[in-house]
């Protein structure tokens, strides 16, 4: 029940940013979710799409450098705490969190968010257990 | 203009005289190596000549060249003519790849030397109530402790502070007055900047000694407009022995090369010598050295000769700035990088495609160099701190293998300039 997030590096050259987001587009591609991390030497996108692998092949022939993540699509309620609380298991599990970003849209009362954790498998029980809701990779193609 | 020089005898002797002195160290230095040095003997007898065919300075084109390549194969001490307890100093630069180009000197080779950055100092007016602040790093380069031993040969005082560091250098260089610094041009034109930058408007400095990296007229004329003084340039290479080669004078109109202890000669393309005024691969025999003597070593270091009088009253032989180099030598804030070197870096590192460009640039006064790798598809990670350790990694590489702190830039595989015959690896931006 993971979701596969694509990363792809960006080298730090002005236009290449747009470049990857034009290929998308002109392959009727889109990004349910995006994050982008940045440092001063380059950056990574990573986002969310429909079909992970034939994105990333896509961009691989277009000469990106592009890696596949299992990460977790979590149903967070969408109120004062929501997060606090799926946090505090993970982290009274000791699971690291590595980052997470949010989609662009909302489930109803939810908050969509995409977790990347040191330990996806432990964090998948442990959140299924407590009845948190998680995205399927079907569920992204069907949003 | 006054002139004060250290050696009269030597520095003024008349050409016709230094001739025959260098006629009777050549003879000296060939039977030394010969008999001491099996490279050089191998050379020599593969070329079906002895030490008795070479009358002097006439025969110098019968004797072979001697390449930074052929320092590497004897590494590290092969090429020493001395036994290793003779030996009382080693100094090293970065060779072309991997390993270090080692030189020896015995004590009299260090007690030569002295006197020569003691001529050295002299030239640029430099004496005995002088503060001497000698801002070359210490250490295997031969920058700093070649001009410490040449300050403290004319009495000077020297404050050997070492190289970086800016705060700490203006700092004693305005508590302790000092009146002279030795350090890079660049370097120099950085501590003009900062102390610009403090307000200060007036230092007790008057001369400086300023080498080991190639600079122009104009950053002369910024330089001694800075910081009010004379801004002297001086040349050497460890191979040959290090700073103190050769150095202007007051004139500024080229430098002296100490000829009763450097045979110096202009090689072209045909690997024949030039005359004097031609441009060529300036070419040493060292004539005194002991450690380590070598037989027309190619410095690839590209300028011209002039024989010409010198208002100093010196009678050496001047050598113009140095024009450019005949091989790929990068110079990186005074330090030598062989683009192979950093090749050879990439080598060792996990996660990278071996394909490369080195950009240099000058920013402020300082060089930078950055090196643009490819990343590997293997080695991409979704995540900045995999990333970040890899780029850390690449940086130590090149650190430890070229001997110089360079910024990486990963690339997309495929996006680097490839090889067709050469690849052109070095973009380098610098105006000089």
């Amino acid at each position: 029940m993971f979701v596969k997030q694509i990363s792809v590096f960006i080298e730090n050259t002005p236009g290449r940013l747009a470049e990857v987001t034009r290929i998308l587009a002109a392959n009727n591609i889109d990004l349910v979710s995006l994050s982008i991390a940045d440092t001063t030497n380059f950056g990574i996108l990573r986002g969310i799409v429909a079909e992970p692998e034939k994105t990333a092949a896509l961009l691989s022939e277009h000469g990106y450098t592009v890696k596949l993540t299992d990460v977790l699509a979590v149903y967070v309620p969408d109120k004062p705490g929501g997060l606090a609380q799926i946090l505090t298991m993970l982290s009274n599990e000791r699971i690291a969190l590595e980052y997470l970003y949010s989609f662009v849209r909302n489930a109803n009362d939810f908050a969509l968010i995409i977790f990347r954790v040191d330990q996806p498998q432990a964090a998948r029980t442990l959140l299924t257990q407590a009845g948190v809701k998680l995205l399927t990779q079907r569920d992204i193609a069907a949003l | 203009m006054e002139h004060i020089i250290w050696n009269p005898t030597m520095e003024c002797m008349p050409r016709e005289q230094l001739r025959t002195l260098q006629d009777e160290r050549l003879r000296d230095v060939v039977r030394r190596v010969y008999e001491n040095v099996p490279f050089y003997r191998n050379k020599m007898q593969e070329r079906g000549i002895t030490p008795m065919d070479i009358r002097g300075v006439c025969d110098i084109e019968l004797l072979p060249f001697t390449e930074k390549q052929d320092l590497r194969d004897h590494y590290p001490f092969g090429l020493f003519a001395v036994p290793q307890s003779e030996i009382v100093r080693i100094h090293a630069s970065s060779g072309t790849t991997g390993k270090p180009t080692v030189v020896g000197y015995t004590g009299g080779d260090i007690d030569r030397w002295s006197e020569l950055m003691a001529r050295s100092m002299y030239c640029a007016g430099i004496g005995k109530a002088d503060i001497v602040q000698v801002a070359y790093g210490y250490g295997l380069f031969t920058g700093g402790l070649g001009a410490h031993y040449g300050a403290e040969r004319i009495g000077a005082t020297v404050v050997p502070i070492s190289g970086g560091n800016t705060v700490r250098q203006l700092m004693l260089l305005q508590d302790f007055g000092a009146t002279a610094l030795c350090c890079t041009p660049s370097y120099a034109l950085n501590l003009a900047e900062a102390l610009e930058a403090q307000g200060v408007k007036q230092t007790k400095l008057k001369s400086g000694i300023f080498g080991a990296e190639p600079w122009t007229q104009a950053m002369r004329e910024k330089i001694e407009a800075m910081l009010g003084i004379d801004a002297i340039n001086i040349y050497g290479l460890s191979e040959v022995m290090g700073p103190g080669v050769s150095v202007e004078c007051l004139c500024k109109q080229g430098m002296h090369i100490w000829e009763d202890h450097f045979l110096p000669e202009i090689i072209g393309d045909d690997n024949r010598g030039l005359p004097y005024g031609e441009r060529g691969d300036l070419t040493f025999t060292t004539l005194t050295k002991h450690g380590m003597p070598l037989l027309r070593y190619r410095t690839h270091d590209l300028c011209e000769l002039t024989a010409e009088p010198c208002a100093c009253g010196r009678t050496h032989v001047r050598m113009s700035r140095v024009m450019g180099r005949t091989d790929d030598m990068l110079i990186i804030r005074g330090v030598n990088v062989f683009p192979s070197q950093v090749e050879h870096a990439l080598l060792q590192v996990e996660g990278i495609v071996p394909q490369y460009q080195i950009v240099i640039e000058r920013q402020g006064n300082l060089d930078t160099m950055e090196v643009q790798v490819e990343l590997s598809p293997d080695f991409m990670s979704d995540t900045v701190r995999d990333i970040e350790a890899l780029e850390s990694r690449i940086v130590s590489a090149i650190a430890a293998h070229a001997l110089v702190s360079a910024t990486v830039k990963l690339c997309q595989p495929g996006t680097l300039p490839r090889s067709e015959g050469k690849a052109k690896r070095v973009l380098d931006k610098r105006q000089m």
